[in-house]
Parts: structure tokens; C-alpha cells; sequence
């Protein structure tokens, strides 16, 4: 470990105990709890279901294989969708789409909360505020809102539904990670790496970051959940991948209609994405419980 | 000091709100790129990309459209509608008042349900009934509101029983309300969809107080464990809920999105998907301008009353 072989001078900025992998130990005492490791067993079938599920598709996702919403054609344990292709084959094949963007867009999202949070919080006064209201303008639009205003003048495009999500997602993390930030700022291991010379970016990344990592494992579960949840919505209203993709939001929109004839084509790829934001929510939960029992613990 | 806070925090709250005006004029009309060519498709004649350019005033300077729209925004006048070529607010004063509607009713079951929910959960603490309900709406709380929105179609309209209907079908110049059960649907997804929000947090915030010493005082004092709780304890534990039930109506202005539209309901939800899948521009800006208004006046009247019911600040500087 890092640790035993820092400088001298490391050591004495920083008390051993906090700055030792905490996110680790966040992690591990939330493996103990048993919402967890449901929420684990949960995201892994979704997302073994959807990195897999093309390998065992029995269908090409495009190929029209019988008559449209069918239930009854023999070989097809789910029938054919609205236009008459293999439910079963674009359901295995349409999972990716949703997993990749809404990963993109949480880690995006999380990563510029977390770097305007931190430097409102070490820089205070004037950049704070500054940060802050404009946050507060751009948490005033929920966000599938603004994602619709985007898509309203630059047409739908994937790029810009990951855009949009992580925009949105920011300054809701900025306002966590600031809040959480603003009492280690005061800890006489931020003064004493000042008084060292360190510099402004190596204060925000070496001592605020490693101390506010509960607070930030738990923004991770919680917008990694709503990012699902947007990037199959705005698929869902027809704004994210286009026909003919196999994607489970888009699947919902095509097949609504004859969700009474053929309610397959809908309840799978609803079934999947309400299972894996239950897991991803059910970890959240286990790391937020955690923290917490970590917090309780070290003041003790 | 508390007319100071007030005054203060009024005015932070139409600053935000100009603002927001900002941002909706900024992303919709003054993006580089041509917004007429945008709206009618790369086929469209020079003739109908001129006569646009001049309807939406593209021609001018940006300031000075921006300045045409927001003195139209403050007057009631919308503008015209590209789709159609109906004003703006005759297209949508129908619609506003349907969602309007929507959102009230599912905010006035499920602001009771949560808060009643959280102070049950409360005084069950850890108990089986705790549990069941804790656990229950932190599923609930995970799911997206389509998800729950067709979950209640399959239930209740199309695949099990088959008592409501799946659509929202109003005939135009019938309102909502004439149509009870077309509402029924929509509202209970709006209320499953913040209810887990609410109750969980009025349940952490009763706990506390519940362990507070002037709840244990009211107990030894021989207090009934009535009046302790709804007296005494439910009161203060409200304080931060007020915050979460503002964020969660905020949300229901944005979460009428996707609902309206898995139920074709018709409202403003509706309408917005429509406008962008049509690049309707005008109709776009009246719209999230509405929408992120009410989030905006919601919040400001959120912190009012935290300002009037905190002891503390309504009365420091007597």
C-alpha cells in the first residue's frame, strides 16, 4: 500500500486512519448488509442478461420472423412484436444501449458535480456563490425537462441524452459533495496542507476527496439509478436510439399500442429496467446505511 | 430579520426565475445554427425558412429578440405556435388546466398518505410493519415513473383486471375533472411515483424527534402518547419534510412528462413531447418556462413556510 512508503510529510498532513481507503472500508460494511448483496445478485442478471443476451438471441433483432404481435407462432416463447419481429431476440439484444448511456452519463455527471462542489466548498466567498446560484438556475428544470429542451432544437442524438443527463445531474451532486466538504475544509489536515504549500488542486483531490468518499459512493448509486431511469424515459418518448435499434426504452414506445394483443413486447423490457433500478437502489441504500454506521462509529 | 430573510429570499427567487428565462431563450433561439432551418427540415424552400426566419424575428439581434419574448412572456403572450399557427396560449390554456388538475389531486393524496405513512413507520420502528413498509417504498422510490405508469395499465386496464381505462381520452372542450376515471390512472402513478420520497423522509425525521428530550419531558409529564405524538412531536417533525414535499412537486411539473404521455393524457406533458418531436419552438419555450417556473415558486414557497414555522428564525431579532 501507498501508505507505508508516503514521505514523512504525507503523514503528517493526513491522519492515517481517515485517509486509508475508506471507500473501501464504506464498501465492505455495506457487503454485510443483506440489501446489498440482493441488490448485487439483481444489477448482475440484468446486466448479465444484457452483455450476453445478443450471444444467445435466437433471431437476428431485425429480421421479421413471423405475423406482427403475434403470441402464438411456434419457436418464439414470446411471440413477435409490432412489427413482427422476435420479442425474446431484441429484448436480449436491447440492454446495452441503456447500460453503456447511463453509465456514461452518471460517471460523467459525478465527476463535474464532485469538481464544482469541492471548489465551492475549499474556495468559499465569491466562486462559491457564484457556483451555487447558477446551480440552483439549472436545478429549477427537472431534469427530463431539460433534456426535451435540448433535444427540442438539436434533434435527438445520443450524445446529447448523455449531455443532457450528466448536465442535469451535476449541480444536484455539487450541492451533496459541497455540503459534506464544507466540515473537512475546517479539519486541521486541510490547514496543515496549506501551511505546507500544497497547491489548490492537490488540496480539493489529496484531502477533500478522500474524506467525503461516503457521501460521493452513495451520489454514484443514486444518480447511476436516475440516469437509468432518464436515459430509458427520454428513449421511451422516442428521443434516444432510433428505429429499427433493439433498445428496451424504444421497445416500450413501439409496442404500447398493443400492449391488450401482445403485452410481451412491453412487460419484458419493463420487468428489466424496474429490476435493475430496484438493484441499483437496493446497493445505494446498503452503502448509505454504511456511511452511516461508519460516521456513528468514528465519533464515538 | 425575518421580513430581511423573506424580502431576501423573494427577490433570490425572481432573479432565478429571470434566469431560467435565460437559459430556455438561450438553448431554444440563440444556439449557432439556423433555428428556422431546424424547425422545418433541410428540404424546406427558401420561401418557408424566410417566412419563419421573420415570424420567430431571427432576423433581428439576439438581445432584441429576447427582449420581444420576454416583454410577450410577461404579458401572457406566448407567441404563435410554428405547428399550428395558433397562439400559443390558446393551444395550451386547455391543457395547463388539465395537468394543473392532475398534479393537485395526486398532491393532495399523497402529501396526507406520505406524511401519515412516515409517522406510522415511525412509531413502528424496527417493527415487522416498519420493515414491510421501509422496504416497500424503497423499491418504490427506485422505479422510474413509466415503469410504474404501465405496470398500473397492465394491472388495472389491460392484462389483469380490467376496470379503468388505459388511455385518457378526453373529447376536445371536455375537461379532466367532468371525467373522473380517466384521471384515476395517471394520478396514482404521480402519487406511488413521491410518495416513498415524503414518507421516508417524515419517518427519519420523526425518529429523531421522537428520541428527543422534549418528547421524553411531554412523556414524563403524563402526557398521553396521542397528544405527545400529533401534539408535540409531529409538529417540529414536519420542519424538513416541508423541504422534500416542495422537491417532489417540483419533480411532478417535470414527471408529468412521461406520464401524460403513457397515458395520452391531455395535458402539458403531453403537449411537450409533441412540440419537440415537431420542433414547435415557441410552444417548447412556454412550456419549460412554466414548467421550471412552478419548481421555482414551489421551492420559494417551501422556504417561506420553513422561515414561518422555525421558532427560531421567526423570532430572532424581537
Amino acid at each position: 500500500m501507498s501508505a507505508t512508503t508516503a514521505p514523512a510529510v504525507e503523514q503528517l498532513t493526513a491522519p492515517p486512519a481517515l485517509r486509508q481507503r475508506q471507500w473501501l472500508a464504506t464498501l465492505l460494511a455495506a457487503w454485510r448488509l443483506t440489501r446489498t448483496r440482493i441488490g448485487i445478485g439483481i444489477v448482475l442478471a440484468i446486466v448479465g442478461i444484457a452483455l450476453l443476451g445478443p450471444v444467445f438471441a435466437p433471431h437476428s433483432p431485425t429480421a421479421f420472423v413471423g405475423p406482427p404481435n403475434s403470441t402464438a407462432v411456434p419457436g418464439l416463447p414470446f411471440g413477435t412484436d409490432a412489427l413482427g419481429r422476435d420479442v425474446l431476440s431484441r429484448f436480449l439484444y436491447g440492454g446495452r444501449s441503456v447500460l453503456a448511456l447511463s453509465v456514461l452519463a452518471t460517471v460523467l455527471g459525478v465527476g463535474l458535480g464532485v469538481a464544482i462542489g469541492l471548489t465551492a466548498a475549499y474556495r468559499r466567498g465569491r466562486v462559491d456563490e457564484l457556483l451555487m446560484r447558477t446551480s440552483d438556475v439549472f436545478m429549477a428544470f427537472p431534469q427530463i425537462v431539460f433534456g426535451l429542451l435540448l433535444v427540442s432544437v438539436l434533434g435527438p442524438k445520443l450524445w446529447l441524452l448523455v449531455l443532457a443527463v450528466a448536465v442535469t445531474h451535476a449541480p444536484r451532486v455539487a450541492r451533496v459533495m459541497r455540503g459534506a466538504a464544507l466540515e473537512v475544509v475546517e479539519r486541521d489536515y486541510v490547514k496543515a496542507a496549506e501551511a505546507v504549500g500544497e497547491k489548490g488542486s492537490r488540496i480539493v483531490l489529496g484531502e477533500l476527496l478522500p474524506n467525503v468518499t461516503g457521501p460521493l459512493l452513495v451520489e454514484i448509486g443514486l444518480r447511476l439509478t436516475f440516469s437509468i431511469g432518464l436515459i430509458a424515459a427520454l428513449s421511451f418518448l422516442g428521443f434516444g436510439l432510433q428505429p429499427p435499434t433493439a433498445d428496451w426504452g424504444l421497445m416500450i414506445n413501439e409496442n404500447r399500442l398493443s400492449i391488450t394483443v401482445q403485452p410481451w413486447a412491453v412487460v419484458l423490457p419493463v420487468l428489466a429496467i424496474g429490476a435493475l433500478t430496484v438493484g441499483t437502489n437496493l446497493i445505494t441504500d446498503g452503502i448509505a446505511r454504511a456511511t452511516a454506521r461508519i460516521d456513528r462509529g468514528s465519533e464515538a | 430579520m425575518w421580513r430581511r430573510l423573506l424580502t431576501r429570499r423573494l427577490l433570490l427567487g425572481v432573479l432565478t426565475l429571470w434566469l431560467v428565462s435565460v437559459v430556455v431563450f438561450a438553448a431554444t433561439q440563440a444556439l449557432p445554427g439556423d433555428a428556422a432551418v431546424a424547425i422545418l427540415g433541410k428540404d424546406a424552400t427558401p420561401d418557408s425558412v424566410a417566412a419563419l426566419t421573420r415570424q420567430l424575428r431571427l432576423d433581428e439581434p439576439v438581445l432584441a429578440q429576447y427582449w420581444h419574448w420576454l416583454s410577450g412572456v410577461v404579458t401572457g403572450d406566448f407567441g404563435i405556435s410554428a405547428a399550428t399557427q395558433e397562439s400559443v396560449w390558446s393551444l395550451l390554456s386547455e391543457r395547463v388546466a388539465n395537468s394543473a388538475f392532475l398534479v393537485a389531486l395526486a398532491a393532495a393524496i399523497a402529501i396526507p398518505l406520505s406524511l401519515a405513512l412516515g409517522v406510522l413507520m415511525a412509531i413502528r420502528r424496527d417493527r415487522p410493519s416498519d420493515h414491510v413498509l421501509s422496504t416497500g417504498t424503497l423499491v418504490l422510490a427506485a422505479l422510474p415513473e413509466f415503469v410504474i405508469g404501465i405496470g398500473l395499465v397492465l394491472l388495472f386496464a389491460t392484462s389483469v383486471f380490467h376496470v379503468l381505462p388505459a388511455v385518457s381520452l378526453l373529447a376536445p372542450g371536455q375537461h379532466a375533472w367532468q371525467h373522473l376515471d380517466v384521471v384515476v390512472l395517471p394520478a396514482a402513478t404521480l402519487v406511488l411515483a413521491v410518495t416513498p420520497y415524503i414518507s421516508r423522509i417524515m419517518r427519519g425525521s420523526m425518529v429523531e424527534v421522537l428520541q428527543s428530550d422534549y418528547v421524553t419531558m411531554a412523556r414524563l409529564k403524563g402526557l398521553p402518547e396521542r397528544a405527545v405524538i400529533w401534539r408535540h412531536a409531529v409538529p417540529n417533525a414536519l420542519v424538513p419534510a416541508i423541504q422534500v414535499i416542495a422537491l417532489q412537486l417540483g419533480w411532478m411539473a417535470g414527471g408529468i412528462v412521461v406520464v401524460e404521455f403513457v397515458f395520452s393524457y391531455p395535458g402539458i406533458g403531453a403537449s411537450l413531447v409533441n412540440a419537440v418531436a415537431n420542433r414547435d419552438l415557441p410552444v417548447v419555450q412556454a412550456l419549460t418556462l412554466l414548467i421550471a417556473g412552478v419548481y421555482v415558486l414551489v421551492n420559494l414557497l417551501a422556504d417561506v413556510a420553513t422561515i414561518l414555522v422555525t421558532p427560531r428564525l421567526r423570532t430572532a431579532g424581537r
